[in-house]
């Protein structure tokens, strides 16, 4: 008797499996690990725009420090096949207060961006070819400042696994766009809010180059995660770059109209 | 009447509170930034002085003091900017100057932008001659290379539309250009005495300039047009002997009119630059060109650093009534390399070399971080073959290498 329902229970979860199963064959990783890009993008739809402070330093190898503090605007794009909009503002270190720089974000394309000088209060339109240059020395590069977007990127799932205390899904990311220094990524994104926890980039010859690691979650308006600390790693250098957030605001009032060459020439 | 009374007050209770509450959040929000930076400043000269009357030290040292506050509120849309500038030269009493860069309030709209007081404004795209920019006048004791600019006086109103940006400058009063003193180095053969200014225009240099400048992006391309009337930044020079008999240059200002466009157009590594200028009221009537390109090699220096390759031909057709130019027909060659490291490493090297006259020109400038307060910068400035006709014969002797250590705070 106990037999029997011991079967039955045991059947049925084959059963319960074996119409599971045929969904799991049908999707390759590429398709789950697009699907998991996909809902990371959805979660993060409808901030409107953003501002934040910033605080990056930089650390040699020889644990010699340097900072320079920046503030962020964002203005979010609601049409997926264009990239948002941005806008940084040095303060530290004082020689290059006030150098700011506008960016419009492409999905494939090179972003469109302006440099503003403010000794000659000069604005200069500047080739975004190398999106593999260091950003201000840092150890971030320009791409991976660049607005994260779905369709920049080949997904692939790899593994679920522990991160932590929590448990991610982990994506292989190839860029899609050209002149990445990257041959692919990958991403760690925990599965409980598909956050990005951790990335491993690869250089042009698919040696393992950085790591990211995000920390300091915190959840604004009730549904959008910024992480306040990301600490990137160079492994063939040695250097670090830990970036500091803090005065996140969301849905500001940012309008297009505060982000254009005309204004990047006032801004202090 | 009673209800009409209790209305008032009722009106007047809600304008009372209300005022504090908006002065409050004005409160809250302004905020004020003082930063500014002070460095020294070493010429080397290699040779003596070619001209009588100018120092003869090897060692040219001065002291140069920037202050700035920037006092904003009403979440920055209104803003107040203060930028005092002096330097100190023990050897040229002309060159121990200040100069009110910037003292402007500014307000920023949703589609335009007003600006009331001292402001700076440059235009163009090269970079071995900025031929368009013309609101503000150069600096000329600071550096040869005419980027130092004294603050000018206007009211400048920005228009944004989806059609490109629509900019009108009124300017009440002119700036006259700085020149060298006797002792200075770098300077015309006679004197420059900015006590004998001429002008074209009765109201002298009272007479109101204006500007207007179109600006817009379209796609890969930055374009600029624009309309200059008014008092010419450049100067004619007319000889006159004093009264002790010494003959001096006593500098004429003419009212021109100039119209201007500026290209730039990015693809990929490319920079295309064109300047181009059409000019009456020196002389005859002519048109300047400046042109060329910039190519980058991203990553060709160490693993991050950038190579730019820099070619730029200027053309100008003036006549010799109007104000000298070097840049009648040259070319500059030159690279830029761009470090990207940690302190910001940078070097820009070239040559302007004069295709008719072979007279050239050579700059290097080199700037380093070397910590978060202070940088140091080296400028080299050699001229080779100048023939006696060239603007910059007479500094023929003056190569010099300048070095400066500055503070910022």
């Amino acid at each position: 008797m106990l037999n029997t329902h011991l079967r039955t229970l045991i059947l049925s979860s084959i059963a319960v499996t074996s119409l599971s199963l045929p969904v799991l064959a049908n999707t390759s990783p590429s398709e789950k690990g697009a699907e998991i890009a996909k809902e990371w993008d959805a979660r993060d739809k409808g901030f409107g725009d953003s501002s934040a402070n910033l605080e990056m330093v930089l650390e040699n190898r020889h644990g010699e420090k340097s900072t320079r503090v920046l503030r962020i605007k964002t203005l979010e794009m609601p049409d997926s096949n264009v990239g948002d909009k941005s806008l940084t503002i040095f303060s530290k270190p004082r020689d290059i207060k006030g150098t700011a720089f506008l960016s419009f974000a492409q999905i494939l394309e090179p972003d469109d961006q302006w440099l503003y000088l403010p000794a000659l209060k000069r604005v200069k339109k500047i080739s975004s070819k190398n999106k593999s240059g260091p950003f201000v020395g840092s150890e971030f590069s320009y791409e991976d400042l660049s607005a994260q977007e779905l369709k920049k990127y080949n997904y692939k799932w790899l593994n679920d696994e522990a991160c932590g205390e929590l448990q991610c899904s982990v994506l292989e990311q190839t860029p899609a766009y050209e002149n990445s220094g990257y041959t692919k990524m990958i991403v760690w994104y925990d599965t409980a809010e598909y956050r990005q926890q951790k990335i491993d980039y690869y250089d042009r010859k698919g040696a393992l180059l950085k790591t990211l690691k995000f920390t300091e979650y915190r959840q604004y308006l009730s549904k959008f995660w910024r992480a306040h600390n990301m600490y990137m790693v160079n492994h063939q250098t040695g250097k670090k770059t830990r970036l500091v957030y803090s005065d996140y605001a969301f849905q500001t009032g940012l309008k297009g109209s505060d982000l254009t060459k005309r204004k990047l020439s006032k801004v202090r | 009447m009673p209800r009409l009374l209790r209305s008032a007050m009722v009106g007047a209770a809600l304008i009372i509170n209300a005022v504090p509450a908006t002065f409050n959040t004005a409160l809250a929000d302004m905020n004020l930034d003082f930063s500014g930076f002070i460095a020294g400043d070493t010429r080397i000269f290699t040779e003596s002085p070619a001209l009588s009357g100018q120092n003869n030290a090897h060692l040219n040292p001065s002291t140069v003091v920037q202050l700035e506050w920037n006092f904003e509120w009403n979440e920055g849309a209104d803003r107040i900017d203060f930028i005092p500038f002096a330097r100190i030269d023990p050897q040229d009493n002309s060159r121990t100057h200040a100069d009110i860069r910037e003292l402007n309030y500014l307000h920023l709209g949703d589609d335009w932008d007003l600006t009331i007081g001292i402001d700076k404004v440059f235009w163009g795209v090269t970079e071995s001659r900025h031929l368009v920019d013309i609101i503000n006048q150069t600096d000329g004791v600071e550096d040869t290379d005419g980027e130092d600019k004294l603050g000018q006086p206007m009211i400048n109103l920005g228009l944004q539309s989806d059609y490109g940006d629509f900019i009108f400058f009124a300017m009440p009063y002119f700036r006259e250009r700085t020149f060298p003193g006797t002792d200075g180095r770098l300077r015309s053969p006679f004197v420059v005495d900015t006590d004998r200014t001429y002008y074209e225009s009765d109201l002298e240099e009272f007479h109101p300039d204006l500007a207007f400048r179109y600006a817009v992006v379209a796609g890969d391309w930055d374009i600029g047009l624009a309309h200059f009337y008014g008092t010419s930044r450049e100067a004619r020079f007319i000889p006159e002997v004093t009264g002790g008999g010494k003959t001096v240059l006593a500098p004429q200002y003419d009212i021109i009119n100039q119209s201007s466009i500026d290209v730039q157009a990015t693809y990929d590594e490319w920079l295309w630059k064109l300047e181009s200028i059409y000019r009456q009221g020196h002389g005859d009537d002519f048109v300047a060109v400046s042109g060329g390109l910039e190519y980058t090699f991203f990553g060709a220096i160490g693993d991050n650093g950038d190579l730019g390759v820099i070619a730029e031909f200027h053309y100008d057709g003036r006549d010799s009534t109007a104000p000298a130019t070097i840049f009648d027909n040259d070319l500059f060659l030159g690279f830029r390399a761009t470090l990207n490291d940690e302190a910001d490493t940078t070097f820009l090297a070239g040559v302007i070399w004069d295709t008719k006259t072979q007279a050239q020109s050579y700059t290097m400038e080199a700037t380093k971080r070397i910590n978060d307060n202070l940088t140091f910068e080296a400028e080299l400035r050699v001229f080779s073959n100048q023939p006696a006709t060239d603007p910059l014969y007479s500094a023929r002797d003056d190569d010099h290498l300048q070095v400066r250590i500055a503070y910022y705070f």
